[in-house]
């Protein structure tokens, strides 16, 4: 919650950016007549905003920056096309709607050389939204894993899969992810099936799953599961991995006499990864391309995970970075414990109401 | 003719921020995702979870409301006792918190009710054994009546100020004791704002989901919720503008009951 005040703050001063780099701009993008501007659509928070004024100095080109809060209020927008974008960054299953009713550009990759920085892992990750890679470049990645507090949770019962979830001993001790897909994967995953089913018998499994949990969770909620965890309010919750860095640095700064630790369950997890794109209808293409490379370039990305804190696709970024942060297995878990995970998948809108009806009986029971 | 002209703007602003948002209401109510005409989001009030919601929004809603009444009766008789001057100091004693966001008060009950909270830390310093408060029923029913009891208060308060004491001494002189006197005089007087405050009360506690999502952990599932929840995560606008019609029957109910008892209109708030 803390942070969110910062957004705001962000805001205005990425507009004095923008206007600053504008006046400089103009003498370097003479020579060509549509180069001056790329207008920029990303998640509050989602950069270090010294990153925009140096790309502004380096190339010319002006930023205009706009934030969304979620991948639904994005997309209207870019649908509507009331205001265009030239890049954006959504998540995965969104990425994936946007190529299914054909909003996105292909990127032209000989503008982007950069693209090699990119760990050829999230590359290959990225088909399962980007079938050919034609679409789409990894920004940032993570996780869903559960948090433990290591003073209420004894060692011999520390979580290990989701269906400790299920343990009576956490009774009144857990926080679950107050959204359908979040909380459907939980349970579908503990069931071994896929998190982006769309067979109404498992959804139906998860859905009796779920509401044999509720007694035991404590409250359903979401970006609040950081803030209870550090205070002590829970044994156990669900969480995304991004937020691993700001807790372990909020425990010690607070001097607290536990500590928080992640685990990414045995059944396997979502992971998720939030790319750019170009909107089909973009008019500054070219200049998209030069913002999606200055990007990946190594010490840019690094100086976006340092501000970002969720985990960096860019094995240039990681390379730089201390050997502690490199092993710390909250932020950068090992790659085979990523075997059986998922990516998120746009299911439909008739699916969509399945979910939304199923877990709304959780809710109502 | 210039006074048709003054009435324009409120005739416009009745318009399009009243009239045509309900219509839009009623239109999205009665049709499906194809536009066309159905009475399925009406009916779909009586599938188990959907009237599972209501019942206990009503429940809860009609349980705050007994209880701001209760609290606000006697408060509201101390306050005309205390005379225009000091009374209407304790008055804005009272507003003074709704100059705050609603959110906000609401997030501090979370943070007096928690584990760890406020009430429970008194608790235990006094090495009292600690209470699980938050994510019940009764947090829910607490932040009703904090956040609503205001409603409350105010027009009873501003009933009873019209109250003659030459009645009251009347009743008095005629041999009335206190408890005849409140069943016979105070009571009757005070209908038009009481019934006003009910509603007042009511048909916010009925409709609302921030409180019970912020201090039931959202494990409480209220009709108000339901609502927000087809708008916004559903994005089924139809459903959720179905269900709104039904629960504007039950404030349309209530609206009716003022009229019928509040026919001067003296037990406005304000």
């Amino acid at each position: 919650m803390g942070r969110r005040h910062f957004a705001f703050g962000l805001g205005i001063l990425l507009g004095t950016a923008s206007v600053l780099g504008g006046c400089g701009g103009p003498s370097k993008s003479n020579d060509s007549k549509n180069a001056g501007e790329v207008y920029v659509y990303n998640w509050g928070e989602y950069i270090d905003e010294e990153v925009i004024s140096m790309f502004e100095a380096e190339t010319g080109i002006k930023v205009i920056y706009d934030m969304f809060e979620t991948n639904e209020d994005m997309y209207p927008v870019i649908e509507a096309g009331g205001r265009t974008y030239d890049v954006v960054c959504p998540s995965d299953y969104m990425i994936q709607k946007m190529i299914e009713n054909q909003m996105l550009a292909e990127i032209n990759f000989d503008n982007i050389p950069n693209i090699d920085q990119i760990d050829p892992e999230y590359i290959e990750r990225s088909k399962s939204f980007d079938p050919e890679n034609k679409y789409s470049v990894p920004y940032c990645w993570g996780t869903v894993g559960i948090l433990y507090n290591t003073s209420m949770v004894a060692p011999e019962d520390v979580p290990s899969k989701w269906s400790d979830l299920w343990d009576e001993k956490f009774s009144g001790e857990i926080l679950m992810q107050d959204s359908v897909r979040d909380a459907f994967m939980v349970a579908l995953k503990s069931l071994n099936y896929s998190m982006n089913s769309a067979d109404r018998g498992e959804l139906e499994e998860a859905r009796d799953l779920l509401i044999r949990q509720k007694p035991l969770v404590q409250a359903y909620v979401i970006d609040q599961v950081r803030d209870k965890m550090i205070g002590g309010e829970a044994a156990i919750g669900v969480i995304y991995s991004g937020e691993m860095l700001y807790i372990q640095e909020e425990v010690e700064n607070q001097g607290l006499d536990y500590t928080l630790e992640y685990v990414i369950p045995e059944e396997g997890t979502n992971v998720w990864i939030d790319s750019w794109v170009i909107p089909a209808n973009a008019k500054n293409k070219e200049n998209a391309e030069a913002w999606i490379n200055f990007l990946c370039r190594p010490e840019i990305a690094k100086m976006n995970f340092e501000y970002i804190t969720y985990p960096t696709p860019n094995k240039g970024a990681f390379d730089l970075l201390d050997e502690e942060l490199q092993n710390n297995k909250a932020v950068f878990p090992n790659v085979e414990s990523l075997d059986n995970c998922e990516v998120f998948q746009y299911l439909g809108d008739e699916v969509d109401t399945i979910y939304n009806d199923l877990w709304k009986e959780v809710k109502s029971n | 003719m210039s006074k048709k002209l003054l009435s324009g703007p409120y005739l416009v602003w009745m318009m399009g921020f009243t009239v045509i948002p309900l219509l839009l209401i009623v239109y999205y109510g009665l049709t499906d995702k194809s536009g066309a005409f159905t009475l399925a989001n009406i009916i779909s009030i009586a599938t188990a979870e959907h009237s599972k919601a209501l019942w206990l929004s009503l429940g809860l809603s009609f349980i705050s409301t007994l209880i701001c009444l209760v609290l606000a009766y006697p408060l509201a008789m101390v306050l005309r006792k205390r005379g225009v001057g000091r009374g209407s100091f304790v008055v804005f004693i009272f507003i003074l918190p709704m100059w705050m966001n609603f959110l906000l008060r609401t997030l501090a009950w979370q943070t007096l009710l928690e584990r760890n909270g406020v009430i429970n830390g008194i608790l235990s310093a006094l090495h009292l054994p600690n209470q699980s408060l938050i994510n019940t029923p009764g947090a829910i029913i607490l932040g009703m009546v904090y956040n609503f009891l205001p409603f409350m208060v105010l027009p009873i308060y501003n009933v009873l100020c019209k109250i003659d004491d030459n009645t009251i001494n009347a009743a008095h002189d005629l041999g009335a004791d206190f408890y005849q006197t409140l069943v016979r005089i105070w009571l009757p007087l005070s209908v038009p704002g009481i019934i006003s405050g009910i509603t007042m009360v009511f048909v916010p506690a009925l409709t609302t989901f921030v409180i019970s999502n912020l201090l039931g952990g959202s494990k409480i599932l209220l009709i108000g919720n339901v609502i927000e929840q087809e708008f916004t995560r559903g994005s089924n606008w139809h459903l959720g503008s179905g269900l709104s019609l039904v629960l504007m029957i039950f404030i349309l109910a209530s609206m009716a009951l003022i009229a019928k008892y509040d026919k001067d209109g003296e037990g406005t708030a304000f």
